[in-house]
């Protein structure tokens, strides 16, 4: 399988409750918690796709767009 | 079809609090029903009482919010009057074990084709945070205060002794375990049950002093481990996450639907 | 399919009733004196295609009638006093959610384990009032087997009328007796079926939205709408609201539902009530008793009546209001302390002219007995 480029994190900010589970968990510390307390993607170069933001989410409020999509 | 179009988007943000487990469940059963293309016309969710009840509300499937404990005897009555429907029976530890454990036993026993999700978080969270069957020797909760002193039921065990033939345990934290366990509960056919250890930072993490909806999660990970791992033989405290039983065994609609067979020939 | 005559106990005339009225799925636990029920209709149901299941317990019964409902199914369970007891949960979500359902309670001696075998008509007002919280609901009764077979017959075309669940409050001595039945031709008793929405696929289904007649079209689950179906109070789409309009609009809807149809749900039978200047009113299996003292008496030139209640609930107020008017004196005969005794000298002008004529000691009132209260109340011994 080709190894995945990233487009983007889809943020919901409506959704996010700031729980920081994201953000403890990336392999690549590629998130952070703004003042306001939602997920931010601050290192999105680090991003290796590995989606484990998104499946963790218990708002499901951080979505990884990839180039294939 | 992407994850989204199974949610009834106008109600988030959900009720759950930040870090609560249950969401986590929610995002991987959405991804496994997804992952097997299975029509939302063609689902039933019937959920008990209690925050893991709720799970209904925000699934555009034909859903049943019932009452506490007796979402398996609704599911049965859905069930056998239309078998090709696929059910799903999301419940809490309290909802399941304690008030339902009478249904669970015997839903169990007659090994119906559906999925009993027991999102175990220890705690009977939408009232507050009391004790739960689950709970363990040495809690505290807000019923139990100077410590709880009773012991917890095996949800495994107990599926496994009251005759399911498909029962797994996965985590919150090992969500691709949990949707591919919920993906193949939900494909297996007879009762499957599917314990999902799910961490509640409000009551159960504070007044256990478990920390943060993140140490919850960092523990779902360091207390867990693969079934017969080398991990468990030498620290068998450890608590086994995998399928523990899959066997095929009859049907209980299927089996009725033979019964009618006969039953017809009798007619006058 | 042609008439036919059989003999049979109560209890099956129950069931023959309720295959004629169209059910398709029984689920039930075994309690005295409703046993022969499930029995029954473990062999029938399924020779019809039907579904029977023997649950673990009467909360599993009733819950799993109320799923199979939803699925657009006809649906029963039988008891007796303590599994109704244990139903009252269930009966209160079908209630709430309005999901039609009929649900027997053939009455022994209680409370608790009371008498298993024996009657009693001890559950009538519980059969009103079990369920907590503000609601109405329907229970009817009967005091003979072709009676037993239309009541039933009615319990479920009222069931899909109204979406509502029916209570059947048979009792021990109809419920065991046998007694002859003829179960009518199919299509002489006309059926209400599921009145199912006419809203296409993707367009906006409210479960809950009245139509103008005030009937509440349902879908089925597994069919072509995805809607909520809960026991909180809830919105017309199915989703919990506490919003205190909301809230308000569904406790009016579901008390007025019935409350608003009394007369076309009431149904009683009489005898020689008109010019009655002793008026007995009765229902079930004391009813019989009741209505051989009259048929005596009124032999005798005794200007004796009486008024057979079919429909206990909603309670026919109006109607026992208008028929004891004339009587000097109003006798309730029951096997209770007064159960509808209550609901009479509510309902009635001039309460101090209505008394007890009741047994409550496991055994059917005899007209012997019944006499002899009248004559006490008459003021002319025993």
């Amino acid at each position: 399988m080709a190894k995945a480029k990233l487009k983007g994190h889809l943020i919901n900010r409506d959704w996010c409750k700031g729980c920081g589970i994201c953000v403890n968990f990336c392999p690549k510390k590629v998130l952070e918690l703004d003042e306001y307390d939602k997920v931010v993607a601050v290192r999105p170069q680090d991003c290796i796709c590995c989606r484990l933001c998104e499946l963790r989410c218990p708002d499901l409020a951080i979505e990884v767009q990839t180039e294939q999509e | 079809m992407a994850v989204k179009d199974y949610l009834r988007e106008k109600f988030f943000p959900h009720i759950w609090c930040p870090g609560c487990g249950h969401g986590i469940t929610l995002n991987a059963l959405v991804r496994s029903i997804e992952n097997m293309g299975l029509k939302k016309n063609d689902i039933v969710m019937v959920s008990g009482i209690g925050c893991s009840s709720r799970i209904a509300g925000y699934l555009d499937f034909h859903t049943l919010h019932t009452i506490h404990g007796r979402a398996l005897a609704f599911a049965i009555g859905v069930k056998m009057s239309r078998p090709d429907l696929t059910l799903l029976v999301p419940m809490g530890d309290g909802d399941a074990l304690s008030i339902g454990g009478n249904h669970f036993i015997h839903a169990c026993r007659r090994n119906i084709d559906m999925t009993a999700i027991v999102m175990n978080n220890k705690v009977y969270g939408m009232t507050g945070g009391q004790y739960s069957p689950l709970s363990g020797y040495g809690t505290m909760a807000t019923t139990a205060p100077y410590m709880n002193i009773d012991q917890e039921f095996d949800v495994v065990n107990m599926a496994t002794a009251a005759g399911a033939t498909f029962v797994a345990r996965a985590t919150s934290y090992h969500v691709n375990q949990l949707a591919d366990v919920l993906q193949e509960a939900i494909l297996h056919k007879g009762f499957s049950v599917v314990e999902v250890m799910t961490p509640c930072p409000t009551y159960f993490g504070r007044k256990n002093k478990e920390g943060s909806a993140v140490d919850m999660m960092e523990k779902l990970k360091t207390m867990t481990t693969p079934i017969d791992s080398k991990a468990k033989r030498e620290n068998p405290s450890l608590i086994e996450r995998g399928i523990f039983v899959k066997k095929e065994m009859p049907e209980y609609c299927t089996e009725y639907q033979k019964i009618i067979e006969r039953a017809m020939k009798t007619a006058p | 399919m042609a008439s036919r005559l059989t003999f049979v106990q109560g209890n099956e005339a129950c069931v023959r009733g309720a295959l004629y009225a169209g059910l398709d799925f029984f689920a039930g636990y075994p309690i005295t004196p409703s046993t022969e029920i499930a029995e029954l209709m473990s062999v029938e149901l399924p020779r019809k295609g039907g579904k029977f299941m023997q649950m673990e317990d009467e909360i599993a019964s009733i819950c799993a009638i109320i799923g199979a409902s939803l699925t657009g199914q006809k649906v029963m369970t039988a008891t007796s006093g303590p599994g109704f007891s244990l139903m009252q949960e269930g009966l209160g979500y079908a209630i709430m959610a309005e999901i039609p359902c009929v649900i027997v309670d053939v009455q022994r001696g209680g409370p608790s384990t009371g008498l298993p075998t024996k009657v009693s008509q001890g559950d009538v007002n519980q059969a009103r009032w079990g369920v907590h919280g503000d609601h109405a609901i329907i229970a009817l009764t009967a005091s003979n087997h072709q009676d037993v077979f239309a009541m039933t017959v009615d319990a479920f075309n009222f069931s899909e009328t109204y979406r509502t669940p029916v209570i059947l409050l048979f009792d021990e001595v109809v419920g065991h007796m046998r007694e002859r039945l003829e179960i009518p031709e199919s299509g002489e008793i006309p059926l209400v079926e599921r009145l199912k929405t006419s809203v296409r696929e993707g367009v906006d289904y409210h479960p809950y939205l009245p139509r103008e007649d005030g009937r509440l079209p349902m879908s089925d689950f597994g069919g072509v709408h995805r809607y909520n179906v809960t026991g909180l109070f809830h919105d017309m789409w199915g989703f919990p609201s506490e919003n205190p309009r909301v809230v308000h609009d569904l406790l009016r809807h579901l008390m007025d539902k019935i409350e608003n149809h009394v007369d076309e749900v009431t149904r009683y039978k009489e005898y020689f009530v008109d010019d009655a200047e002793m008026l007995l009113i009765s229902y079930g299996s004391a009813a019989r008793s009741a209505l051989h003292v009259v048929m005596d008496r009124h032999q005798h030139g005794e200007r004796i009546g009486l008024l057979e209640l079919q429909t206990l609930w909603p309670f026919p107020a109006n109607l026992v209001r208008e028929k004891a008017k004339n009587a000097r004196y109003v006798g309730v005969v029951e096997m209770n302390m007064g159960q509808v005794l209550q609901s009479v000298k509510m309902a009635v002008a001039q309460p101090e002219r209505v008394f007890l004529a009741n047994r409550v000691d496991g055994v059917l009132i005899t007209p012997v007995d019944i006499r002899n209260i009248l004559r006490l109340i008459q003021g002319k011994g025993v």
